[in-house]
């Protein structure tokens, strides 16, 4: 397997003129069979990986997919294309997640998969936007996606370009103080083209986040900092859809939703177990999880 | 005498100069934008300002994705919260992708003066200097500062500039070019050599004209391009002169001294001296007095070339 090219992040690439904007026609139920899919490959490459975090790549599932299926202006066969919308996954430790919707939009093969955390592979254990074709930015230090995202937007604003740009952040990642440094620019630059979506799956690594650094009131705080807030449920492709076309009609001021959902998503034995944050599936967990994802 | 002129005014008159030449330059500060002189661009393109208040953090990441979307943005503060404060930041968002951000501070050094301590950036050299692919640049002048931010907004990638709070003497005139990478033979000689970045240009000027009455005859180099270091000069310089001094506001951790050490350990070695903080912060005083108690004066080199050349 060979790298891709180095990414020259402002150059336009002569591919765009012929490379097509992602569309799918993908009613629910498809894109409900899509969920399983990535659910799949998300169990199978972190267990071949033997490390990797399949917990908080579960519950962004249906997140991502509303994004690159229904939302997203994109060319996964150019993904430079100055105009396409922007995701930037700044809970980083989800690249399993992002990996295998971008495979599944076409970015890379589906083989690239099963090369995850090895040795030259492209898909790196914590995002790289150097070697991975789709990946905006190298996360996984938490809590700088959602600046990193402004600058993308305000980028955007100085430019006259319309493209928007999503941000995912974990909910755990919440509990990093330039979140909220971000949360204040972002209300005060007055950045209406910036989304942030938060997964909020109640986990991080030590266990609950009401019992390790609660971020009650969540939403409210959000509304504090001078940001639009929409709730919706995290494992409804239609819920997401529903918010992510409300908050494109939002003008003068950020919006977030907040999307409640289940870390370890589908796999019963991994679901609210925050064990599986950083743990990946043994060979038998493997197996056993596949049969519930049948 | 000669004049001396704020570093910092020059790198404000030069933003102002290249937001006119190139819509892309944008500029983030953090609430210091009349101490760094980014204020000066403010007010004449204030659409491209953006005054991240007291959040450094978060201007070094909005500065990366303004880079990844093309722009060329300038974010300033003082060097003791960059990047120190954001090392994580700049570590991940700009130093991993090389992406084009260019990070220019004020008040590096002991030469901050009364504000003490905690304004007294005496280790950010190390750190920045850590990352690979940061280009490190301390100029000695204000001629040299407008050129060097010239220099870094038409190269593509990560580049740190460290300026100086106090006015500073020329050391230049209008003809100088700054070459980036390149060391500057400020003064020929042929008995041990002096390398010395920012304010200790001069003094190692002064520390070379009053040893020649001693008949000690020395070559000053201007490593103002900290990283990538010119070698090439070093190791000229080494095997020419048969003994190096190095004189920087900065601890002797991780600075200009330990990077003339390891060109010089693999390729010449020499008698070395290392005019620097000696694991030690300072306290607040007057610049002048700050550089005596802590041994960074023309007179401290002067000891230090007498004792290299005892040493060849």
């Amino acid at each position: 397997m060979s790298l891709p090219e180095k990414r020259n992040p402002s150059s336009t690439s002569a591919q765009s003129v012929k490379a097509e904007v992602f569309s799918s026609s993908a009613s629910v139920a498809e894109m409900e069979a899509i969920a399983k899919r990535l659910r799949r490959h998300i169990v199978t490459m972190t267990g071949k990986a033997g490390s990797g975090h399949p917990g908080g790549s579960l519950s962004a599932v249906e997140i991502l997919i509303a994004l690159y299926f229904k939302v997203l202006k994109h060319k996964p066969q150019d993904p430079h294309w100055p105009d396409r919308d922007r995701f930037i996954l700044s809970k980083g430790h989800a690249a399993p997640a992002l990996y295998a919707t971008l495979a599944e939009c076409g970015y890379f093969a589906e083989e690239e998969l099963l090369t995850l955390r090895q040795m030259d592979s492209c898909l790196q254990g914590h995002t790289d936007c150097t070697v991975t074709p789709g990946v905006e930015m190298s996360a996984g230090a938490l809590g700088q996606g959602l600046s990193f995202a402004i600058g993308v937007a305000l980028a955007g604003r100085l430019n006259a370009k319309d493209y928007r740009v999503y941000a995912l952040l974990g909910d755990g990642e919440c509990d990093e103080g330039q979140v909220w440094e971000a949360a204040m620019a972002a209300a005060h630059f007055k950045v209406d083209k910036l989304v942030a979506i938060v997964d909020n799956n109640g986990q991080q690594i030590d266990g609950w986040n009401r019992d390790v650094m609660s971020l009650d009131p969540f939403p409210a705080k959000w509304q504090a900092f001078g940001w639009q807030v929409i709730e919706a449920d995290g494992h409804s492709i239609p819920q997401l859809t529903q918010a992510l076309d409300k908050v494109r009609k939002i003008k003068g001021q950020p919006a977030v939703i907040i999307a409640h959902t289940i870390k370890g998503k589908g796999v019963s034995f991994m679901e609210n177990n925050p064990h599986f944050h950083g743990t990946a599936p043994t060979t038998d967990e493997v197996k056993l999880a596949l049969k519930e994802l049948e | 005498m000669a004049e001396e002129f704020y570093l910092r005014q020059a790198y404000g008159e030069t933003l102002v100069e290249l937001g006119g030449e190139n819509p892309d330059v944008v500029v983030l500060d953090a609430d210091l934008s009349r101490s760094t002189r980014t204020r000066l661009f403010a007010d004449k393109f204030p659409e491209r300002f953006f005054n991240c208040g007291i959040a450094e953090q978060n201007m070094v990441s909005i500065a990366a994705g303004l880079a990844s979307s093309g722009k060329i943005p300038f974010a300033s503060t003082f060097a003791v919260f960059v990047p120190g404060r954001c090392f994580d930041q700049i570590r991940m968002s700009i130093a991993q992708p090389r992406l084009n951000v260019k990070l220019v501070v004020g008040h590096g050094g002991i030469s901050v003066g009364e504000d003490g301590t905690s304004h007294q950036s005496i280790e950010d050299l190390a750190l920045i200097g850590s990352l690979p692919g940061f280009t490190v640049i301390v100029p000695a002048d204000a001629i040299e500062t407008a050129q060097a931010v010239r220099a870094v907004a038409a190269y593509l990638g990560p580049c740190y500039i460290r300026l100086c709070r106090p006015k500073a003497p020329l050391v230049y005139d209008q003809s100088y070019r700054f070459k980036l990478g390149k060391a500057v033979e400020m003064r020929q000689g042929g008995d041990a050599t002096i390398i010395a970045i920012g304010l200790m240009v001069k003094a190692a000027l002064e520390a070379a004209e009053s040893l020649k009455g001693e008949g000690i005859d020395c070559r000053v180099l201007n490593m103002s391009t900290l990283k990538p270091i010119d070698e090439a000069a070093i190791i000229q310089a080494a095997a020419e002169t048969g003994a190096i001094v190095t004189a920087e506001e900065h601890l002797e951790h991780g600075g200009l001294g330990s990077a003339v050490a390891r060109v010089v350990a693999r390729h010449k070695p020499v008698p070395m001296e290392f005019i620097a903080l000696k694991d030690t912060y300072a306290k607040s005083g007057k610049p002048a007095e700050l550089f005596e108690r802590y041994g960074l004066t023309a007179k401290d080199i002067e000891r230090a070339v007498r004792s290299a050349i005892k040493r060849k």
